[in-house]
């Protein structure tokens, strides 16, 4: 209910500054080149999340945000302020996210977003590194007795609008040859809320967000995820198109978890291993080298946000992995030497 | 004509404050002139700033869209649109079809929840405005509760009510109601047997127009017999039986060219005949029934202006409570019913974008939804938007205007 509103407002208040706003975006277009001032003088990054997500992102009944996305942020701020917690997560809607990203209301929008070339060369949007591989997938009742997503021909699909997964759905059923019932909602929210009372047969996204929405579900247990997989989902913090050194910061955050994993670096012996005679482990904390103030960071940037979040693997196996009641595997996000596609890039 | 009316307002408003000013002071024709001449230079010099206004606001957006690295244009329109519409009234299909495709299968969906709502709330409205007159005690307190309960809670709230609370409730698939003739009804939808026309056809179509057309002209000459010698001519049941059953006749004739596709129970869904979509049902109830109450205030308003003395003399007169309702109170009460009654159909078809909170495609969800979303170009598509919602209100208002026109008592 509220967020139809806070759309609507969202979506006049960045038209009327595109029409009217030349100082306000000017102002904006001339300090692009410094998100990381900005943050550094407010004394806060501000993390577009996603706010319903589990084990992506959204905060528990306490109030504290959690979840991969959430962490990754929590890097972010703790490689600048060398504190996780200076953070303030926004939720976002999948139709608010650009927007809201487009307009300066967030520094850096972590929120399941997919990597596609139209976002990419038209929204004004840089996406700084993929840090999940995902791939859309189906669930349905077990009581359709239905085991593949082939079987689907003729059924009603409830599905999130805004998505990359609400053009995939409809290729995916072309290919094949089969009919569909769509019904798009704006928000994951109304469309889990419709498949939960029936209205669908079947209930589609991200695979990673499927085993989360389960979660939600009546009866979690009657319902199971279909083996395909649809399409290709890289999923990527991004950032606003033109500051070159804050895209950096946000790419090397991600970089320096897959670093720390490779080299096994945890949050628990982050400390032990600047002792390390590996160049590498060296090169990355700090010890040699200089590459933090490259990007306008202290040096042991590395350090902080392994000790905050730990590296990729822990990060993943406590959000979403065998941590969490998700209960996702590595698969595509394993690291690249144990046939994954996580790949660190050289700190050198 | 309204642009002069206007001019001559605010002329006559300019010579009473004159008046005023000049304490009582006659205006002289020659002043009047100048001033008729400053108020045409003053206009044109508004005109000029508004659209030079306007023009730097559209190559300031440009400017700023560029800088920002945003796309701008309706270079997308061309597109195909790749997505999926629940319920599409022109032909589409998510391969072939284009965003501009999308737009007219959205402005369509509009168009049809907003007109079938307007039908819907006015007859509602009208019974409830009239049934609050009512000398039953029971009758004018039930409607005077439902306009009271209805009025006073959110629009959106109610829709989200008919949504989730009552269609949601209703059976699954595997429970489906089945209707008498073959339709079905669950938590789907409403299912109905599809008529399907032969080519034949065509000629009961003709035969009803030839049919429609003689009544016409049956009823013109009925009427001017009536003003010529007060005689009456009963034409009610010639048009009747001219309407229904020569049609009928020809239909026979024709080989009765209509069958139907009736729905049928599939493996996941109801396929076949005609589908009528829960999230069309639960917007148009809730817009019937939220703009009925505000109708029915509309048409008591109208129905008290009515002088007593009018209806006192139609009692005099020996005409029955009914034909007094109909030939002399509603016809006064239309001229005060149709402006405040053209503002609630305007609230109406506004109030339709709600859609958008569970999911039915109108012109909002799919065209400042999905397009938008996918494309990115904020700017094109939301002034777009508001134009067409400007356009469909400013041709509701003119129709009700010509309309209002029509009902306005010859002043005497």
């Amino acid at each position: 209910m509220s967020h139809v509103m806070k759309r609507g407002a969202a979506a006049l208040a960045f038209v009327l500054i595109l029409i009217f706003g030349s100082q306000i975006l000017g102002a904006q277009a001339a300090s692009a080149q410094a998100t990381l001032k900005a943050v550094q003088d407010r004394g806060q990054l501000i993390c577009g999340a996603n706010g319903t997500l589990a084990g992506f992102g959204r905060p528990d009944p306490q109030g504290n945000w959690t979840g991969f996305d959430v962490d990754f942020c929590r890097g972010i701020a703790a490689a600048i302020f060398n504190d996780p917690t200076k953070v303030k997560f926004v939720p976002l809607t999948a139709s608010d996210r650009i927007t809201a990203l487009q307009t300066g209301e967030i520094d850096v929008l972590s929120r399941n977003t997919t990597w596609t070339m139209s976002r990419d060369t038209t929204l004004g949007i840089d996406f700084a590194a993929v840090n999940f591989y995902d791939g859309q997938g189906f669930m349905v009742r077990k009581s359709l007795k239905v085991n593949s997503a082939l079987e689907l021909n003729d059924a009603s699909v409830c599905v999130q609008q805004g998505t990359t997964t609400e053009l995939n759905l409809a290729d995916y059923f072309r290919a094949n040859n089969m009919s569909l019932k769509t019904v798009t909602f704006q928000t994951a929210d109304e469309a889990v809320k419709a498949y939960d009372t029936s209205r669908c047969d079947s209930y589609t996204t991200d695979s990673s967000g499927l085993y989360g929405e389960r979660l939600r579900l009546t009866n979690p247990s009657d319902h199971i995820v279909l083996p395909e997989i649809i399409s290709k989902e890289p999923l990527s913090p991004a950032v606003r198109q033109g500051d070159d050194n804050w895209e950096d910061i946000v790419r090397w955050t991600h970089y320096a978890m897959v670093n720390a994993e490779e080299l096994g670096v945890t949050q628990k012996n982050v400390d032990d291993m600047k002792k390390s005679d590996n160049p590498d482990i060296r090169r990355l904390l700090g010890v040699e080298g200089k590459f933090g103030s490259g990007m306008g960071l202290s040096d042991d940037w590395a350090v902080r946000i392994i000790k905050a979040v730990g590296n990729y693997g822990e990060s993943f196996e406590r959000n979403v992995g065998q941590g969490s009641p998700l209960k996702i595997a590595r698969g595509l996000n394993a690291l690249w030497t144990k046939g994954g596609l996580q790949y660190g890039i050289p700190v050198r | 004509m309204g642009r002069t009316r206007l001019t001559s307002t605010v002329a006559s408003m300019a010579e009473v404050a004159r008046l005023h000013a000049g304490s009582g002071a006659k205006v002289r024709p020659g002043a009047r002139r100048a001033w008729r001449l400053g108020s045409v230079v003053l206009q044109v010099a508004l005109v000029v700033v508004v659209v030079g206004l306007l023009y730097a606001a559209g190559v300031n957006a440009a400017r700023n869209l560029a800088a920002a690295h945003i796309a701008s244009g309706f270079r997308f329109w061309d597109n195909v649109a790749g997505f999926d519409i629940s319920q599409t009234l022109i032909p589409y299909s998510s391969s072939t079809s284009t965003f501009g495709d999308a737009f007219w299968v959205g402005l369509l969906n509009t168009l049809l929840v907003a007109s079938l709502g307007i039908v819907f709330a006015t007859v509602l409205g009208f019974a409830i405005g009239i049934a609050r007159l009512s000398r039953n005690w029971l009758v004018s307190h039930l409607a005077g509760g439902y306009v009271e309960l209805i009025r006073n809670v959110p629009l959106l709230l109610q829709l989200l009510f008919w949504y989730n609370a009552v269609l949601k409730a209703l059976p699954q698939l595997r429970g489906s109601m089945t209707l008498p003739g073959g339709g079905f009804f669950n938590n789907r939808g409403l299912f109905l047997p599809k008529p399907q026309f032969a080519v034949n056809f065509r000629y009961v179509l003709v035969a009803l127009l030839v049919c429609i057309a003689a009544s016409i002209l049956l009823n013109v000459w009925a009427r001017r017999r009536l003003d010529r010698t007060g005689q009456r001519f009963q034409i009610r049941w010639i048009v009747a039986g001219l309407v229904l059953v020569v049609p009928y006749l020809v239909f026979l004739g024709v080989g009765s060219p209509l069958s139907f596709n009736f729905p049928v129970m599939g493996r996941f869904n109801v396929q076949g005949g005609v589908e009528i979509l829960p999230e069309l049902a639960a917007l148009l109830l809730a817009l019937t029934v939220y703009t009925a109450a505000f109708i029915a205030e509309v048409v008591r308003a109208g129905l008290i202006s009515v002088q007593q003395g009018q209806i006192e003399a139609a009692q005099a007169l020996g005409l029955f409570p009914g034909t007094t309702l109909r030939r002399i109170i509603i016809p006064q009460a239309m001229r005060v019913i149709v402006p405040p009654l053209t503002s609630q159909y305007l609230n109406l078809i506004k109030n339709s974008s709600l859609a958008v909170a569970i999911g039915y495609p109108d012109l909002v969800q799919v065209f400042t939804g999905s397009v938008l979303f996918i494309t990115g170009q904020a700017v094109e598509i939301v002034a777009l938007t508001m134009a067409v919602y400007l356009v469909i209100s400013l041709f509701t208002s003119l129709l009700m205007n010509w309309y209002g026109h029509k009902v306005r008592l010859a002043e005497r």
